[in-house]
């Protein structure tokens, strides 16, 4: 564990986002999205890979589109935590990360359903602290309604000091002591009643690449799941390798800067971009195979479905093998419910028709174009080098995978490339620890109180 | 036919090992569940997630945590009551309680403490709004239409629309219809409020009576009660809920108390004597009609589960009184309990 690796080890981690347009589940392939057996083949692959964590995300409604529930993605998932917790008995070493929002949930709850994962698991729990955006999630709650974006993080912020306060009031010895926690969201007080778990807290992350983000993981995670290349690349505008590469490493030094002003150090926070990577026998067949990847992902349907999102307004009489409409999208009228929504769509808008026109595109093939979400794509090799570079780089402290094929799409990445990034030194050959805290390199949290 | 299910609690255990051993012990004995008790109020760890954790290392046992209803999210509840149908392939089940203390009110800061009738009304809601959003579903909503690309027929997920007394819920649930449809409510319905409860919305109720008499007047009632909810009084299974102190004998140490019957205590009544003595008890409480099974509590986790499923289990095999196998794979086939229609088939959203 001493040891000193001469290169910076990458840490890697894999998503499963369980809905969306990510997932081609169209592939003969593709299994069972809600069965634990699916969960429990990623989660097992995972760790085959020494990964550090697997990663699940969190629905709390599913989507609406034009009225009723939306029916081209995959729609309905299990809850997050119910699901570590079994993935727990199937797994040693692997990291469980759950992502759960700070808008619909009490942190007392919350605080304890967590630090029993980090009890069942042997100290690897994570949590992926996300917040609540639209009042159509609040239709499912006591609390109704919703939170505005400022009270979001000030709530989420409250929410993450007030766990630590309750994973802080046992002592390392046992001895459970009574916490009183008073502010602007929460007014509670009593005892907790989960023991300090291995990992003393749980390893809190959190996503997202706004200003306002940045500041909130500098202040308290421990790690940032941010965009690909660091906040994404805007609809419209083909990312290069170089683009991403520059944009990673200002995102990475502004990210890391900002912990100075909270007492921390560099390696206290580890920033680990989604991306998604598509290997082949040589460049051109995995070229050929991304192309043929972004296609199932976007079906005819799915490309008039994106764009409705975009338009807001209903599209199904257009061609999604013609042109883009050639009027603005409607602002403020939401077709879609339950997503947010991406931005100026007006300007996106724009970006995409100037875009088709540049390049002569059809719906479709704007919205495959533009989506252009796989980030790298080449022989293992070629993709182990550049994960390497982008380490080295100082762009990422490693990746989080999103596969997108349930539940084999990670077999070939952990049978090809991690044992080349392990024979360049690049990548772990065993755990070291049994803790998630301990594959990240994370140190104990200091306890308080 | 007799059920059997037995209590895996053991105070200030934190590591899954021994949680995986006892349910594991019980799926030994062939038991029909095991539940685990949960509370805000002394220490212990979250049981959903704990039972959650055994499920992957269990095959056949159904799984029963106690989740309150009073502090929680109804929405939230439901979906970890699905998934963990979903982990243990139809092996879930739910114990609902209420969550009477200022204490408890306290660690939420939300609202103050209710009277307990007050509470078991709202559990009784939640009940319902968890059996909608399962239903919320249809069993084949989900069809992987190539052609047309659709996931799933938007017509067959619903709206539940639930207005309650004191929340309210849209819908539909984000987890598809666990594989038991719904999986088994149990409610404790020794005290008054919680019985009326367990009467309209329960699979499962304990009564912690100390004789058969008294199990059969309220096993009655219950039916009687459910009936006119308009269940099926047969849908409804009333256990017998004991402590179990099966001592160091093979016989009954302590003379009053194992032919006797159990006693009254502050913590429920108690049964105290040998593996054979209690195999004798069931055998003659469930014979007279005074219940449909027994929830046993032991008072040595262990060392009583132990003995109740070495020596109680086997001679109610060899009386021919209980299983010796499993003969279906969901807690629903082990109760006898039919997968529950869909309230919402063949509805347009």
């Amino acid at each position: 564990m001493t040891r000193q690796p001469k290169v910076k080890r990458i840490h890697l981690a894999a998503h499963f986002p369980g809905v969306g347009d990510t997932t081609v589940r169209a592939d003969p392939r593709s299994k069972p999205q809600i069965g634990f057996s699916s969960f429990e083949h990623l989660a097992r692959t995972a760790e085959r890979g020494l990964f550090d964590f697997f990663f699940l995300a969190e629905g709390l409604r599913p989507r609406e589109h034009k009225g009723p529930v939306q029916d081209l993605d995959v729609v309905g998932r299990p809850e997050y935590l119910t699901v570590l917790n079994a993935l727990a008995a199937v797994t040693e070493r692997l990291g469980l990360a759950a992502t759960v929002d700070a808008t619909f949930n009490e942190p007392y709850e919350l605080a304890r359903r967590l630090a029993t994962l980090d009890h069942l698991s042997g100290g690897r729990a994570a949590w992926n602290v996300v917040t609540s955006s639209d009042a159509l999630t609040g239709e499912n709650f006591r609390r109704g309604g919703f939170l505005d974006r400022a009270d979001r993080y000030t709530r989420a912020a409250e929410f993450v000091a007030t766990a630590r306060e309750l994973w802080d009031s046992w002592t390392p010895e046992g001895v459970s002591r009574p916490f009183a926690h008073r502010g602007p969201h929460f007014d509670i007080a009593g005892e907790f009643t989960v023991p300090r778990s291995p990992q003393g807290h749980p390893v809190v992350i959190q996503a997202g690449d706004s200003d306002e983000g940045r500041e909130f993981a500098a202040a308290t995670a421990d790690v940032v799941f941010s965009g690909w290349g660091a906040g994404g690349c805007p609809p419209g505008r083909h990312r290069t390798r170089q683009s991403s590469l520059e944009a990673g490493k200002a995102f990475y030094a502004d990210v890391k800067r900002r912990l100075a002003k909270y007492g921390r150090a560099h390696g206290d926070l580890k920033i680990l971009p989604g991306v998604s990577v598509v290997l082949g026998d040589t460049a051109a067949d995995a070229r050929e195979k991304a192309a043929e990847i972004r296609r199932q992902q976007t079906s005819p349907q799915t490309a008039l479905l994106t764009l409705e999102q975009i338009w807001g307004t209903d599209l199904s009489a257009y061609d999604p093998d013609g042109p883009l409409p050639d009027f603005d999208p409607v602002p403020e009228y939401g077709i879609t419910q339950g997503r947010t929504r991406r931005g100026d769509t007006v300007v996106i808008a724009e970006k995409w028709r100037a875009l088709a026109e540049e390049k002569g595109l059809s719906i479709r093939e704007t919205v495959i174009e533009a989506g252009g979400r796989q980030s790298f794509v080449g022989t293992p090799q070629a993709v182990a080098d550049e994960l390497d570079a982008f380490v080295r780089a100082d762009a990422a402290d490693g990746f989080i995978l999103v596969p997108h094929l349930t539940p084999d799409g990670l077999d070939e990445f952990v049978d090809r490339v991690v044992p080349l990034l392990q024979e360049r030194g690049a990548f772990r050959t065993e755990y070291e620890g049994s803790t998630l805290r301990s594959h990240l390199g994370l140190a104990a949290p200091e306890q308080k109180g | 036919m007799l059920h059997l299910s037995a209590a895996v609690d053991q105070p200030s255990v934190y590591d899954a090992a021994s949680y995986v051993d006892l349910a594991r012990l019980a799926e030994h004995g062939v038991l029909d569940f095991v539940t685990l008790d949960d509370t805000f109020a002394r220490p212990g760890l979250d049981a959903l997630s704990v039972l959650s954790r055994v499920a992957p290392a269990t095959h056949r046992v159904g799984l029963v945590p106690t989740v309150t209803t009073t502090h929680t999210e109804p929405f939230h509840v439901q979906a970890a009551v699905a998934t963990l149908d979903w982990v243990s392939r139809g092996r879930a089940g739910w114990r609902l309680d209420v969550s009477t203390t200022e204490g408890e009110a306290r660690l939420f800061g939300r609202r103050h403490a209710a009277p307990a009738e007050e509470l078991w009304r709202e559990a009784g809601e939640v009940a319902d709004v968890a059996a909608r959003l399962w239903d919320s579903w249809e069993d084949d909503a989900e069809i992987r239409d190539v052609p047309t690309g659709r996931f799933i027929d938007r017509d067959k997920l619903h709206h539940v629309d639930f207005e309650g007394s004191g929340f309210s819920v849209r819908g539909p649930s984000i987890v598809p219809r666990p594989p038991q449809g719904h999986p088994v409510r149990v409610v404790d319905a020794t005290e008054g409020p919680a019985r009326r409860t367990a009467a309209r919305y329960a699979d499962v109720a304990l009564v912690r009576v100390a004789n058969a008499a008294q199990a059969g007047a309220v096993r009655d009632q219950l039916r009687k009660d459910a009936a006119r909810f308009g269940r099926n009084p047969d849908g409804l299974r009333v256990f017998a809920s004991l402590l179990a102190d099966l001592g160091d004998g093979e016989h009954a140490a302590e003379p009053g108390h194992g032919g006797g019957g159990p006693r009254q205590t502050a913590q429920g009544p108690l049964y105290r004597g040998g593996p054979v003595d209690l195999a004798e008890l069931i055998a003659s409480w469930h014979g007279s009609g005074a219940v449909d099974g027994f929830h046993l509590t032991p008072a040595a986790p262990r060392r009583d589960l132990e003995r109740l499923v070495n020596g109680t289990v086997p001679l109610l095999q060899h009386r021919g009184l209980f299983r010796t196998f499993y003969p279906g794979s969901t807690l629903r086939d082990h109760l006898g309990l039919a997968r529950p229609a869909n309230q919402y088939a063949g509805e347009a959203s």
